[in-house]
């Protein structure tokens, strides 16, 4: 039996010869004296599924729109599959936009709605009612099509607008918070229906959001921004585990932050973050010299709370209990080291009544590994 | 399905409105229209004598007739008064929608700090009576006007343009009276159209030019017929501005019925005037509404 050889994961970002879609040299964007960006060099490649995170103001929506052709830049250049897009109209661009406010048009029908581009465009008849039914498909608004926008609901009319700006088969495709309207559960369904369409349709989308857990769960690649700035441009996974800063690691999930001081450096280096207290041993991919003041980023599940110290783990430390957060499946604690840090552990209730273990008040040991957390030097 | 008294009564207001301000005046106009003129207070017969009883109701219906309407199809005064009525209305209309479509699609567009300035400057002229600022346009188009000074100061006219006592001048002070009447409804329609529409179309391929017929006008199309209505319907039956700047020679169905109410006290033909333009507007409005329900 012959195996196959496993298809390699999508990374073109790893690979130097693959070409990017979109291209970002040192696009700086101001408006009067304000900077809204500041020196953007960024590849997104096709087939991605690009996500902009960052807080409000952050400048994620001005880079979006300076891609839709609503915006230009005002240093740097901005390359489209190969071409400079700056002198390039919105109307003229292979780029289309799911707004945040969807822009459905209120006076036409969800079908009119769909074929407004294609009718633009001048395609005839035929072609148009074969694209807009294949559209209507794809979002399962086969019903609705004879609808007005207000006479369907929030996730219907979410789905017109990107059947909507998908139907001129753009090269990419930007999507403004496209789930922000959206409650909690019809969000989180949505997102895997994003998914699963930008799959099938094989397009370049690049979204922009303020949920991270939204940005985690659709993106190939995450850019998170700050400021104007891109603070790191990477995989969920490699934001998640090692972030490059305290920004970053802050912004992306729960992190407890440790201020301490090389001691050492080793295999693994020592830090010291508090009078009396044992160095935290942890593996190092920075390099970072003795006496240089760091931080130290763990996240809360990496940590092992106990009445014990954890045999198998090189850090432990010894705390009381401030506040505990039972969620059902995960339990939260907030624990007060004797040097006087806030360390944020959580513990799967794998066991019922696993939770009432510990309560308020109670003397806990906590244990990571020397893979746990990361050194920040800024 | 029963009522309860609070919404009974919450209704009845409006019908109650309604009746005493619009119904009940309609009919007595109705009723003097199918009348007969006397040399008499009031000028017309028959008058009801409820004191007679179920006799009096009798004689009082029987006494009501059609003649003044007939009267109306056989004079071709009437006829053609109302045609140059609706003539002058629906050119009026349509240059107020001309002139005031791009002010108020300016005043949509301009910062929201100055919009309410700009709002009050639309507003303004109502603070001083119509019949002034009627008056005032006789002081600018007269012959010896300050429009005509100035187009003789610079020299585009050799001699003055008489203006004054046309139908130009009936226009001219329709469209000026009217015109907040058209910009206000397309205002308040332009003013809360979100503007990512228009990037939204702009995105799927229309220039700008093309958003606006393709988006902005269309959504701002109830603006626009609300203030067609409302410059059109008392346009049509306008009285002070075409006796004021229309001279003799302009017919309009609002004279008409000013002159047989007040010159030959014939109120009975007045009312049928009255009760035709009235049916002239109700019907274009009835139909024009129904229509409008079926698109909604």
């Amino acid at each position: 039996m012959d195996t196959k050889p496993a298809p390699a994961p999508f990374a073109p970002w790893n690979d130097p010869a693959a070409v990017p879609l979109i291209r970002f040299e040192g696009v700086t964007k101001r408006f009067g004296d304000f900077t809204a960006l500041q020196d953007i060099n960024l590849q997104i490649y096709p087939r991605e599924f690009f996500a902009l995170l960052g807080p409000s103001g952050c400048g994620k929506t001005t880079l979006m729109r300076m891609l839709a052709g609503f915006e230009t830049p005002t240093e740097g250049t901005i390359w489209l599959d190969g071409k400079n897009i700056a002198p390039v109209p919105p109307n003229k661009r292979p780029v289309n936009m799911m707004f945040q406010s969807y822009a459905l048009f209120p006076h036409l029908s969800v079908w009119d709605n769909i074929a407004f581009g294609l009718r633009r465009a001048g395609q005839d008849k035929e072609t148009i009612k074969a694209r807009v039914e294949e559209m209507l498909r794809l979002t399962r608004l086969d019903q609705f099509a004879r609808r007005k926008p207000h006479q369907i609901s929030g996730g219907q009319r979410q789905r017109v607008a990107l059947a909507r700006s998908l139907a001129l088969g753009p090269k990419l495709l930007l999507l403004d918070e496209p789930l922000g309207a959206l409650d909690k559960k019809l969000r989180q369904d949505t997102q895997f229906e994003l998914m699963d369409i930008q799959e099938k349709t094989g397009t370049t989308f690049v979204i922009v959001t303020h949920d991270q857990e939204e940005a985690m769960t659709v993106a190939s690649r995450v850019a998170v921004m700050d400021a104007g700035r891109l603070c790191q441009v990477d995989t969920p996974q490699h934001i998640y585990e090692t972030p490059n800063s305290r920004y970053v690691a802050d912004f992306i999930g729960e992190v407890s932050i440790i201020e301490g001081r090389v001691e050492s450096v080793a295999e693994e280096i020592a830090i010291s973050y508090a009078e009396g207290q044992k160095p935290i041993m942890t593996r190092c991919a920075e390099t970072v010299s003795p006496g240089q003041s760091v931080f130290y980023a763990i996240r809360p599940e990496k940590i092992w709370v106990g009445s014990e110290p954890h045999p198998d783990r090189i850090n432990s430390v010894q705390g009381t209990i401030v506040d505990i957060g039972y969620l059902g499946d995960v339990s939260n604690y907030h624990v007060r080291l004797d040097s006087g840090q806030m360390v944020k552990a959580l513990m799967t209730n794998a066991e019922r009544y696993a939770a009432s273990r510990f309560t308020w008040n109670d003397r806990v040991w906590l244990s990571w590994s020397r893979h746990a957390g990361v050194v920040l030097t800024s | 399905m029963r009522m309860n008294p609070r919404r009974l009564f919450l209704i009845a207001v409006p019908y109650g409105w309604l009746l005493a301000l619009f119904m009940v005046p309609f009919l007595i106009v109705l009723k003097i229209s199918l009348s007969d003129t006397a040399i008499a207070i009031p000028p017309y017969m028959p008058t009801l004598d409820l004191s007679a009883g179920w006799a009096g109701i009798r004689e009082f219906f029987s006494g009501l007739d059609f003649e003044n309407f007939t009267w109306l199809t056989e004079d071709d005064l009437y006829w053609k008064s109302y045609v140059s009525s609706l003539w002058i209305a629906a050119v009026s209309t349509f240059f107020t929608l001309l002139i005031g479509y791009p002010v108020a699609y300016a005043m949509s567009r301009a910062k929201p700090e100055w919009r309410p300035t700009l709002m009050m400057l639309i507003i303004l002229p109502f603070w001083s009576s119509a019949l002034i600022r009627v008056y005032a346009w006789i002081g600018i188009l007269s012959s010896e006007g300050y429009l005509n000074q100035i187009l003789l100061w610079l020299g585009v006219v050799d001699e003055p343009l008489s203006i004054l006592n046309t139908p130009l001048a009936v226009y001219i002070g329709i469209v000026y009276t009217y015109l907040p009447f058209m910009i206000l409804p397309i205002y308040a329609a332009l003013e809360k159209m979100d503007e990512s529409l228009l990037e939204a179309a702009e995105d799927l391929g229309c220039t700008r030019i093309a958003a606006f017929w393709r988006v902005t006008f269309p959504l701002s199309r109830p603006g626009i017929v609300a203030g067609c209505f409302l410059v059109f319907i008392p346009s049509l039956g306008e009285f002070v501005i075409p006796s004021i700047l229309g001279g003799s020679h302009t017919l309009m169905i609002g004279k008409v019925l000013w002159e047989e109410f007040f010159s030959n006290r014939d109120w009975p033909v007045a009312s049928a005037v009255a009760v035709v333009l009235l049916l002239i507007l109700v019907i274009p409005i009835v139909l024009f509404q129904r229509n409008e329900e079926k698109n909604a």
